[in-house]
């Protein structure tokens, strides 16, 4: 570990601290209806979509319009995707994805996972990055803190039930919020070397007198929603590791703080809406603590090195001129402080963008971005997915409390009572049921075993990564793992759409519960949301539940490997 | 109740599909075109009027006379549009004992290296495969050869790798580096590469 490489993660810290307060306000701005300058383009697509802006949806009506459109807007995809190469801007011809992998991408990307069996470069056309893949980008993104934001407005109003309108809420956020950031971002992207352009790839004529293929295309414009909305699906087969789509350290800080604003300025977001902005920051260092807990760890790790490659001859100790640690499947304009930083924003939030290939990270290494998925995607999390995943979480820490002083638990003057904890205990087994029984599955049938690239716990590790991830809708891979098969290609497109769907209807149905409370006025014996005991209550429910859920599973893969590694076991 | 929500449904996919899909990508495209041209084509380089590559792509070198990049995983190596990493394993015995091991011991034997004291990105493969630059300590072990093949003083060669090393971005992200292609082209204007072993 060098100076230098704490530096780096203190400047991120530091920058995260400082825009969450104007990216909140202007969050509440977007979605409370007070920006008006696309106003022509709003009003012409509600008339167009038979869509009354003043209507305000129960939460029932709410959730079954984000399932149709989700439903309407995945097959759409399938329909391109299979039929690509009939299709124009395809100059290099690139036929129609195979079903199972059109499915699975559909799926992939409706639910904000953009798991990614494919290579880019070789698999889809520009047609299908920019309308599909790129359009899913907004509108899953937008679709997730659409739930966030219909979530606070269940905590913040006695409405009998009534949480907003999800077309509304859908298309301002994409117009207002997604597509403005993303412009700049791109921009910004292009200017250090990301390329944008519609061209027919490159054939270059190298010095040693060979012919190098130089893929091209829309990168930038993908490269920046793939950030901002917590996405992760890369362009290219090497993802945010690809120098043309992130160039160069500081493109890199860019998009590491792309992947957390939105969801930072949510926590403020909350803060406003619920009137204790106080409780906003609470929230906020509750996520923050967890995040530099894991680079920390991550970035240890990783400096340490490879204790069985270092053996054979490699220097880990890192130097002014040798970066040292574990650069297996890193790249060097990032050394190993960046892609360890990379690694935890990444699984931290939803993104599961990559900028090193996790899995040849340190056994401890890859057991960061591992926990992160599993604590719920909720450490500052997926756009909008973060904050309700969080908000659950906060709904379980005050019932706790409630129980250990003896009184009925409230949360800003909502009364927590047994509906609401029923659908907060749903929330919290589907992920660990389906993570839990489908990577059981998938270790004991020949077909799940087949595609796996590294054996013995490292093996299974790839197994238990692959679940973890797609379920929590994240979408990073130990991407030794082939996943272009039947069995893998059909896993993992149910296991994103259980993940996502079966998670955000009870985010939504929590919050008719409690839109239809009527909001008490607090008590002595109300549990206070504001201090660093809550923080502190929080964090511990969050690493209790998710100790207990996966431990076993952690030290079959992980947490095992650490320790052979350091005997020098080989596999 | 589900013909009243199928409407919206549609005619907001299509409407957003034109909107993010078609209207977003083009404004970034028209205007990267516009202010930044030679980074949104990919920062290509050409030398004697032909297109050589792309100053962010790497590309393979095994004369002895050019400085070599690190290990690659994209196809055979540096193949350009088959970026991948290894993905092997920490405990993986192929990577240890070949991939690791072999590359050890070719720095070893044309490079004069010590084992023990090898860069880490000298003998690692990188993520995308298609990593553009080496760690200034690679390139310093590289001097030696290179000078030999090239019949000239090891300082010349040494002050060109000085000149393209490049500093940490702002002066503290990520880390120094050398650009293999941008390097390697450097030498050949300053020096030709000896005539009889090229093409």
């Amino acid at each position: 570990m060098t100076a230098n490489g704490w530096a780096q993660i203190a400047v991120f810290s530091i920058i995260l601290l400082a825009i969450t307060k104007p990216v909140g306000r202007y969050l509440v701005r977007v979605y409370d209806g007070s920006f008006h300058w696309l106003a022509p383009v709003e009003r012409l697509v509600y008339r167009w979509g038979g869509i009354d802006p003043t209507d305000e949806q129960h939460w029932t009506r709410y959730a079954a319009s984000l399932l149709i459109f989700s439903g309407v807007s995945c097959l759409v995809t399938y329909v391109v995707l299979r039929l690509q190469g009939h299709l124009p801007l395809n100059p290099e011809h690139l036929p129609g994805v195979v079903d199972r992998q059109a499915f699975e991408t559909a799926a992939s990307f409706t639910t904000n996972t953009n798991w990614q069996s494919y290579s880019g470069e070789t698999t889809m056309s520009y047609l299908s990055q920019m309308t599909q893949l790129a359009f899913h980008n907004f509108a899953s993104a937008a679709v997730g803190v659409a739930a966030a934001v219909a979530l606070v407005r269940g905590i913040a109003r006695e409405s009998g039930g009534r949480i907003g309108n999800f077309y509304v809420d859908l298309v301002r956020g994409t117009l207002y919020l997604f597509i403005p950031f993303s412009i700049v971002l791109a921009l910004l992207f292009v200017q250090q070397g990301a390329i944008q352009n519609f061209h027919p790839y490159v054939h270059a004529a190298t010095l040693e007198g060979a012919t190098q293929t130089l893929p091209m295309g829309p990168v930038a414009s993908q490269e920046a929603i793939k950030q901002l909305g917590t996405n992760g699906g890369g362009f290219f087969n090497a993802n945010s590791a690809h120098p043309f789509e992130n160039p160069t350290p500081w493109s890199n800080l860019l998009q590491m703080l792309a992947i957390f604003i939105i969801p930072a300025g949510l926590t403020w977001f909350l803060g406003y809406m619920v009137k204790k902005q106080r409780h906003g920051w609470a929230v906020w260092a509750a996520m923050f603590l967890l995040f530099l807990g894991g680079a920390a760890t991550a970035y240890w790790a990783e400096a340490r090195g490879n204790p069985i490659h270092a053996a054979r001859g490699v220097d880990v100790v890192a130097s002014a001129t040798n970066p040292g640690g574990n650069m297996e499947g890193k790249e060097v304009r990032f050394g190993i402080a960046s892609t360890a930083l990379f690694a935890t924003v990444t699984t931290d939030a939803s993104c599961g963008a990559v900028n090193g290939m996790h899995d040849s990270f340190t056994p401890i290494g890859g057991l960061v971005p591992m926990v992160n998925m599993q604590l719920g995607e909720l450490v500052f999390g997926g756009v909008g997915s973060g904050l309700y995943a969080m908000i659950v979480e906060i709904v379980l820490a005050v019932f706790i409390a409630g129980l250990m002083v003896g009184r009925t638990p409230e949360y800003v003057g909502k009364k927590i009572e047994s509906r609401e904890i029923r659908v907060v205990m749903v929330y919290i087994l589907v992920y660990a049921f389906v993570v839990l029984t489908f990577a059981a599955v998938a270790t004991v049938l020949p077909a799940g075993l087949a595609g796996l690239n590294n054996t013995g716990p490292h093996g299974f590790s790839e197994i238990l990564y692959s679940f973890s991830s797609t379920v929590a809708n994240n979408g990073s891979a130990f991407a030794g793992l082939t996943g272009t098969t039947y069995f893998y290609n059909t896993m993992f497109g149910f296991a994103t759409l259980f993940g996502r769907f079966a998670m955000m209807v009870p985010a939504l149905a929590l919050a008719g519960f409690l839109a239809e409370r009527r909001t008490a006025p607090e008590s002595a014996g109300t549990f206070p949301v504001t201090t660093p005991l809550f923080t502190a209550l929080l964090v511990s429910v969050i690493l209790i539940v998710t100790a207990l859920t996966f431990f076993p599973a952690l030290a079959l893969g992980p947490i095992v490997e650490h320790f052979l590694m350091h005997a020098g076991t080989l596999y | 109740m589900l013909r009243n929500q199928l409407r919206p449904a549609i005619v907001i996919t299509a409407l957003l599909i034109v909107i993010t899909g078609l209207i977003y990508p083009g404004i970034v495209t028209a205007i990267a075109q516009l202010v930044f041209p030679a980074q949104a084509n990919g920062s290509l380089v050409a030398a004697n009027g032909q297109t050589v590559g792309s100053s962010l792509i790497g590309q393979s070198f095994s004369q002895p006379y050019y400085f070599h990049p690190r290990p690659s995983a994209a196809g055979s190596g540096y193949v350009g549009d088959s970026s991948s990493g290894t993905n092997k394993g920490p405990t993986d015995r192929k990577l240890a004992d070949t991939l690791i091991a072999q590359a050890v011991d070719s720095a070893v034997k044309n490079e004069g290296a010590e084992k023990g004291h090898i860069p880490s990105d000298m003998v690692t493969s990188s993520a995308s495969g298609l990593d553009p630059e080496i760690s200034p300590a690679n390139a310093a072990l590289q001097v030696a050869r290179v000078a030999r093949a090239r019949s000239v003083p090891p300082e010349r060669v040494q002050a060109l790798v000085a000149a393209h090393t490049e500093g940490r971005q702002l002066g503290f992200l990520g880390e120094p580096r050398v650009n293999v292609l941008e390097l390697n082209l450097a030498l050949d204007s300053v020096v030709a590469p000896p005539k009889a072993d090229h093409k």
